[in-house]
């Protein structure tokens, strides 16, 4: 094993973004938009709750990758300088996942945010709800709107900051573009640490209104973080496949398989302690969320638990699995598809039970406010769609840099990373 | 076989790298490199002198196992045999019902059965129980040098080894 051994860095080219792939992203796109057409045009309510929920796994897959970057920096990590150019492509999707989400919640958000209904904090109104009139002094549109706005401006600035200074370094001074990232990425982290917290409160939690639980900033947080793993682990296997990023070893593939397989363990630990303390306790107002979940949602529920923790439990366990491409490439599809059924079972029975609020108040079921969420051809063309914008966004990115940052002060420990 | 039966000279480096390349140097040249005593882990090192991977994880993987059966062993002879509980007021008596209560704890105890399981299993192997006298090759070896140990025969030219291991970067050479 020579360990002073030249590394010629073959990956100088930016990516190609073929004609193929952009037609097959266009046609996943387009997909999703009729999808999303057809089912606005039959089940109005369901349709926001489709996106919202698509969109969050979106926003997080974005969100966590430039999260992943700046923990790179901050940590001064060296083995992942290889890998940078492709979590970089994958954070420059978040601008749009922020424009998406701001529309959705401006137009469907009476659709899936009960607490958003006029009148609801109004004593004496009809709808007057004492324990969301109880939570307004958060939970009101007007802070809410500046809440969303905030934080995605926020995000936005770093994502470009990072981009800019790390696409500079090609050309100049690598050490002097990467302490400014380092020094950008602590006050990210900082930031990311208010705004996650914040932010899955309010996408997420607040559909369930009543309900809260002081663990859900963490328990969203671990699955948009092995979600953006996954995605970042497909989108190497790609890479590898078509002769780019050949820098890339099965060391480099052992190391993000271990954050795979140790985040897997970390989001069951959340699931199971979220689980387990409004289990043991059995406060009703507490309770109601798992009810609903276990009585209505109970193949999703467990589902999504024993694909996200038994899966890569069993399979990662090993050393060799972690090292070997295609295997850790079909796990992200399992992981993708697992945390996919999670947010399904974060998101739509509550989401569902505002649209019986609204079916309620409308008088279409009288006396009957349950109305459930399903999966059908709709769910998975909307997803489809969105998973088309993502490959469509990296790919536009990854082809317009080269795939090595090549004055990366850790570059050359990168290249000789052997574990 | 016993220690007796074997003989074996050392070659004292005071570099890991240069340690790591002298192995395949030294194999080359007809040497029986058998092992390398480090004071600290060496990457590469475990492949580059061949050595099979440990099975430490295989007893992780069964004192683990122990942990789990003897903790849910316990919880059941305790919680529902022995002294029924209602868990969190829910009257099932049920251990499977139950069951979410007592994860917490089969969880530490599959964790205490297998750390202290892997010490002791690592300490007997390595035969570094309190009262057994250590073997120590060089004194600076869990220091900030590296012990090389080659095997050679009862009739091998001692000097011939020693100006090898030296070419190859050793500081000293003990036989």
């Amino acid at each position: 094993m020579g360990h002073h051994q030249h590394i010629e860095v073959t990956s100088t080219k930016p990516y190609e973004f073929t004609r193929k792939n952009r037609m097959i992203a266009g046609v996943m796109i387009i997909i999703g938009l009729i999808a999303i057409i057809s089912q606005f045009a039959t089940h109005h309510t369901q349709t926001w709750s489709n996106l919202l929920m698509n969109n969050f796994m979106f926003m997080g897959m974005a969100l966590c990758a430039t999260f992943f970057l700046a923990v790179q920096y901050v940590a001064e990590v060296g083995w992942s300088a290889v890998i940078k150019r492709p979590v970089e492509a994958m954070g420059q999707a978040l601008p749009v996942a922020g424009v998406i989400m701001i529309l959705i919640i401006a137009f469907g958000g009476q659709s899936l945010y009960h607490w958003m209904a006029p009148g609801i904090t109004t004593p004496g109104a009809e709808n007057y709800d004492s324990i969301i009139a109880g939570k307004s002094a958060f939970l009101n549109p007007a802070f809410f709107w500046i809440r969303i706005v905030a934080f995605f401006t926020i995000w936005t600035y770093f994502v470009k900051l990072f981009r800019k200074n790390s696409l500079l370094s090609d050309e100049g001074d690598g050490v002097v573009y990467w302490k400014k990232n380092r020094g950008a990425a602590a006050k990210f982290l900082v930031l990311f640490a208010i705004t996650e917290s914040i932010m899955s409160w309010d996408f997420i939690m607040s559909i369930d209104a009543h309900w809260y639980s002081t663990l859900f900033a963490w328990y969203t947080f671990a699955g948009m973080f092995i979600t953006s793993i996954a995605a970042l682990i497909f989108t190497i296997t790609y890479l590898k496949s078509k002769g780019y990023l050949q820098e890339v070893t099965e060391h480099h593939l052992h190391d993000i398989g271990k954050f795979m397989f140790a985040f897997s363990i970390f989001w069951t630990y959340l699931w199971f302690c979220q689980f387990m303390l409004i289990w043991y306790a059995n406060i009703p107002e507490e309770v109601t969320y798992f009810m609903l979940r276990q009585d209505h949602y109970r193949g999703w529920w467990l589902g999504s638990f024993f694909i996200n923790f038994i899966a890569p439990f069993v399979i990662l366990m090993t050393r060799d699995a972690k090292r070997k491409l295609y295997l850790l490439m079909y796990m992200s599809i399992v992981i993708f598809i697992g945390h996919w059924i999670d947010t399904f079972v974060m998101v739509i029975p509550g989401s569902m039970l505002t649209a019986g609020h609204h079916a309620a108040e409308a008088g279409a079921h009288h006396g009957n406010a349950l109305s459930l969420g399903s999966v059908g051809l709709m769910e998975i063309g909307t997803t489809l769609g969105f998973i088309g914008l993502f490959m469509y966004l990296v790919q536009h990115h990854l082809s317009k840099a080269p795939l090595i940052a090549k004055n990366h002060p850790l570059l050359e420990e990168s290249l000789h990373h052997a574990i | 076989m016993s220690a007796a039966e074997k003989k074996f000279v050392y070659g004292i480096f005071n570099d890991d790298e240069v340690v790591l390349n002298a192995i395949g140097t030294l194999r080359s040249q007809g040497l029986k490199v058998k092992d390398v005593i480090s004071p600290f882990p060496i990457h590469g090192l475990d492949h580059e002198l061949g050595l099979a991977r440990t099975r430490i994880s295989i007893c992780a993987f069964l004192y683990g196992m122990t942990g789990l059966s003897l903790a849910l062993l316990m919880i059941y002879y305790m919680n529902i045999f022995d002294w029924p509980m209602d868990i969190g007021g829910k009257p099932s008596f049920a251990f499977y019902k139950n069951l979410p209560a007592f994860i917490p704890v089969t969880f530490e105890s599959t964790v205490l059965c297998a750390a202290h399981g892997m010490v002791i299993t690592f300490l007997l192997r390595s035969k570094i129980l309190p009262g057994v006298e250590p073997h120590v090759i060089h004194p600076r070896m869990s220091d900030d040098h590296f012990v090389m140990t080659i095997q050679v025969k009862d009739d091998t030219d001692i000097t011939k080894v020693e100006s090898l291991v030296k070419a190859a970067g050793a500081v000293e050479f003990k036989s």
